[in-house]
């Protein structure tokens, strides 16, 4: 049977605020255990939530960038849950008055393709505490310090169909945070969380199957995963006759397995109701000017500035423009040089491929556009050749090397092109004198044949120069050598 | 000294014929020689009492002093009090030192008020007797002479009995459902509930934070002005506080009341109210309209849904108020838990008493999936029809007068097996907490011997009118004088 995967994603999203939603306390990650904590954080007794402007005017931002309606009378709820990490016993949420409203995402996939994602709402809320299982002697550790960061959780609409789409959404919607400067986007300490709904039905049809949620993946690749390894189990229960249990569950990336956390039948009844404490907040024109003029350029806008001012084809301006970062990183590349397209191979090929062979973001990369762009402007002027351009970044890389820029290493490791053409001349006779058999076969060979023969002269060209003859040169001298 | 009201101890403070060290010790003395048969106190604040008058004194010496500078009074043990033991009436809390003040609470301190200790309470506010305390009921003093053991109304009883027993001048309250104007009824003092968010709830432990307001309590009106401008404003710290420059209530207190108009809402004139009661009244009435009052019949017609709106949405609310006491981070937590669910369970088993389990299942229960459009959105509907009728009626007249409770104080225990017939005691009191608008309780008269209260409802922010209404009414009766025989 064949079968039609339906995905739809809900994203936490930690909010760049300097304090928290409800109180003074710092967002700061990583702060001795509840250090963090003030006692309205704490839930002590009397003390009430104070709404942080900043909050609602980065959620504003979202909304606007995701083309959403902004809800004009934004509403808290409180979510009533036992846990010793929800200090109030409750979380201060949003239910039937979300501050964003129904919006889209437009996403481009490997293939060309653009998809459009919806998105159902996105409302503000409070993030809970951790705890902490080790180092308790069997006992559990609180750290509140987390306790009221703000997040917008959105929503998205059933819209994706397989795990690329989803991956790109996510991606997409990363990026957008991180370019909104409304999120730090750092996954691995949990500032942007992904929960996936997946369900499955016979291919054609118009009836949602059962779904499960999938809570907190905190990487694409982990997501990518999860999506295969739950769209593999739902298939074998289909078609082994069974049923899908509505249910969350947990998966572990590592293993590549999953765990049901709990079923529908054991989900709580969270009692939803108006928090007291904080009444209605009125969204008006004006603070939802005060939010547009702080919209940076957005992915889509950055995106087709690239295609215009570069000439970029749409797929590299796409994921060039996706992430601030890495657009700003392009940005100094190319800014050294004029060769974007060549900038685009190197920034999207050896960087991107390093940082994620590393797991480094943009930021934490030991090079900078700059670095970059001055190498590319030595391969695109033939001054180094692309596999001694390969050295030189990795040479830029590497912490032990003291030299920093392109020409430095290039002098240093004596990766400089020779592209005069007598010497190079020099060179290929002495060469294809030693090489007679090669010659024969490469002349009786057809056109188709004769491309491929050549590759074979390559090698001891290279070599003989000591790496630094000018490929292209030695090609041309070849070709009107042999072919004479 | 014990029979003077705050405005007068003030006069002497000033004119230097006592100190604030002396006026102090008066009172502490005063507290520790008779409130064993009241238990109006939780906590009494003794050595920081004296430090505080001592620095009073010293304050008032560099002519610095304002009209609180010296003056003792109470806090009621809701109100947080930094390094002070505060309670909310409740084992849950015995041994809770909060690490800051409440807003109410830093005021007076800021004003140079001097706080003896922490008044009793209901449990968590939740209660109309003041017999839900952990720590004992407090007893009214009227009434003693003849042997019995009245209640002091609740939750505020310990605040309002303390008053009446001459221990403390004024002492501060709240008011969810009538626990300010209920007890000072019973007990023969003045009381006032602002309207809601006209006092900072910041610090104030909360039962239901839409109903919920700190309020006044002492002997005259005029106390009550003196301390509400010290307790009213906008706070920063309370996103419920109304952001509203606040007058100088005392400034308006001599306004002659000359064609003040006063409705009787027919409702709160049934057969529920003790013929006796409503006698005592109607001669108040009577009083007001020698003043120049011009009185007539209104209607508030929804008056009967509002004990049924109240015990859905107040529960509601106290039942998510109240999950933050589980015994993880502050406050009671049960021996040796075995897991995380027995560390709740007996925590919370152990920790609260009966009539706060009864509320929170009440609340729990008219909240979850199934009931919540039945029971919690249709008793907000109510109370939206219940606002109204204050709305209207206030396009006719300035105030309503009315009784405060159904009838005088009575015996401890004599409804405690009843809840309802409790609940009952707020018939009069509750619907003004749900429509958020000020009222007052006034001594009016007496049957039996025990104190009868007149109550007093204003408009929105109308604090002032209520104020000057009170107190001119109080410059021609004595019955806010009388001590408790």
């Amino acid at each position: 049977m064949q079968w039609d995967i339906v995905i739809g994603l809900e994203i936490h999203v930690q909010l760049a605020t300097k304090t928290k939603i409800f109180s003074g306390s710092s967002t700061a990650f990583g702060a001795e255990p509840n250090t963090q904590a003030s006692a309205v954080d704490l839930a002590m007794p009397g003390t009430l939530p104070v709404p942080n402007e900043q909050a609602f005017r980065y959620a504003v931002m979202f909304g606007l960038a995701v083309n959403a309606e902004i809800g004009r009378r934004s509403v808290f709820d409180r979510k009533n849950y036992f846990y010793p990490d929800s200090p109030k016993g409750y979380q201060t949420t949003q239910l039937d008055h979300p501050i964003v409203g129904p919006g889209f995402v437009d996403v481009d996939l490997a293939d060309g393709r653009s998809k459009r994602v919806r998105i159902h709402h996105a409302h503000l809320e409070e993030d809970a505490g951790k705890s902490l299982h080790e180092g308790f002697d069997g006992m559990t550790g609180i750290d509140l310090n987390r306790a009221g960061t703000p997040l917008i959780e959105i929503v998205t609409e059933p819209d994706m169909n397989n795990a690329e789409e989803a991956v790109a959404f996510a991606r997409k919607l990363h990026g957008l945070v991180s370019s909104l400067g409304i999120c730090d986007g750092d996954m691995s300490q949990g500032s942007l969380r992904f929960d996936v709904n997946i369900s499955l039905k016979p291919k054609g049809s118009d009836t949602l199957g059962t779904r499960t949620e999938t809570k907190n993946l905190n990487s694409f690749r982990f997501m990518e995963q999860a999506i295969a390894h739950e769209v593999e189990r739902q298939i074998d229960i289909l078609e082994d006759g069974g049923r899908i249990v509505q249910e969350t569950r947990l998966y572990n990336g590592d293993r590549d397995e999953s765990r049901s956390m709990r079923s529908k039948e054991e989900a709580n009844d969270y009692r939803y109701f108006p928090c007291p404490d904080l009444l209605p907040v009125v969204i008006d024109d004006a603070f939802i000017e005060s939010a547009r003029i702080l919209l940076p350029e957005l992915p889509d806008a950055r995106k087709a500035r690239f295609k215009e001012q570069y000439g970029l084809n749409d797929y590299d301006a796409s994921l060039l423009s996706a992430d601030a970062k890495l657009a700003a990183f392009f940005e100094e590349t190319v800014g050294q040089g004029k060769d974007a397209k060549l900038a685009a191979n190197w920034v999207l090929g050896e960087f991107s491929a390093r940082l994620n062979a590393e797991d480094q973001t943009v930021a934490q990369a030991p090079i900078t556009g700059i670095q970059l762009g001055q190498l590319v402007a030595r391969i695109a002027d033939n001054t180094v050749s692309s596999a001694g351009a390969k050295k030189v970044f990795e040479a830029l890389w590497s912490s032990d090397n003291s030299l920093n820029d392109a020409d430095a290493i290039i002098e240093d490791q004596g990766l400089k092109q020779v592209s005069d053409a007598g010497a190079l001349e020099a060179i290929v006779d002495d060469v294809l004198a030693g090489m007679p058999e090669q010659i024969a076969q490469f002349q009786e060979a057809d056109e188709k044949k004769r491309k491929k023969l050549i590759g074979g002269f390559m090698g001891p060209l290279m070599k003989a120069s000591k790496g630094q003859g000018n490929p292209r040169l030695f090609t041309e001298i070849l070709q009107r050598k042999l072919n004479a | 000294m014990q029979n003077k009201s705050v405005a007068e101890l003030s006069r002497e403070l000033e004119s230097g014929k006592i100190s604030s060290v002396e006026l102090t010790r008066e009172f502490l003395d005063r507290i520790k020689t008779e409130d064993g048969q009241y238990n109006s106190f939780i906590t009494v604040t003794e050595d920081l009492a004296m430090a505080d008058a001592k620095a009073a004194d010293e304050q008032r010496a560099a002519g610095n002093a304002s009209v609180w500078t010296g003056v003792p009074f109470a806090h009621k043990d809701i109100f947080c009090t930094n390094g002070v033991t505060t309670t909310a009436g409740s084992k849950m809390l015995a041994n809770f030192v909060p690490p800051y003040d409440a807003t109410i609470v830093a005021n007076f301190r800021a004003a140079g008020a001097v706080c003896l200790g922490k008044t009793n309470m209901d449990e968590f506010a939740m209660g109309s007797s003041n017999e839900s305390s952990f720590f004992g009921p407090v007893t009214n003093p009227w009434g003693m002479s003849k042997g019995e053991k009245r209640v002091p109304g609740g939750s505020s009883g310990g605040s309002a009995a303390a008053i009446a027993a001459r221990l403390v001048p004024a002492a501060t309250a709240t008011d969810t459902g009538g626990s300010i104007r209920q007890p000072a009824a019973l007990c023969g003092i003045t009381g006032l509930k602002p309207t809601y968010g006209r006092v900072s709830r910041f610090g104030m432990i909360a039962f239901a934070s839409s109903l919920d307001q700190g309020g006044t309590m002492a002997r005259t009106a005029e106390d009550n002005a003196l301390m509400l401008n010290v307790m009213a404003g906008f706070d920063a710290k309370d996103s419920t506080s109304a952001n509203r420059s606040v007058p100088d209530y005392t400034a308006t207190l001599n306004q002659p009341l000359k064609g003040l108009r006063v409705g009787l809402p027919k409702e709160y004139f049934s057969d529920q109210l003790n013929p006796a009661m409503e006698q005592q009244v109607r001669n108040a009435v009577k009083e007001y309209e020698k003043l120049g009052a011009i009185v007539k019949e209104v209607s508030l017609p929804h008056a009967q849904l509002a004990i049924a709106a109240y015990y859905v949405i107040a529960p509601a609310e106290a039942s998510a108020n109240l999950s933050r006491f589980d015994g993880v981070r502050y406050g009671y937590r049960c021996d040796n838990p075995q897991d995380l669910n027995d560390l709740y369970t007996r925590t919370r088993a152990e920790g609260f008493g009966n009539e706060v389990k009864r509320r929170i299942l009440v609340g729990t229960y008219a909240l979850s999936a199934g009931y919540f459009d039945a029971y919690y959105l249709k008793a907000q509907k109510v109370r939206r029809l219940i606002q109204q009728d204050f709305i209207n009626a206030f396009k006719e007249v300035d105030v309503l007068m009315s009784p405060v409770s159904p009838s005088p104080a009575f015996i401890q225990g004599e409804k405690t097996s009843d809840p309802v017939t409790m609940y009952l005691e707020d018939i009069f009191t509750i619907a003004v907490n749900l429509a958020g608008v000020p009222a007052m309780s006034v001594p009016a008269g007496f049957v039996n011997g025990l104190p009868v209260g007149l109550q007093i409802i204003g408009n929105y922010f109308d604090e002032a009118r209520l104020l000057n209404a009170a107190h001119q009414f109080q410059q021609v009766s004595d019955w806010h004088q009388k001590l408790p025989q």
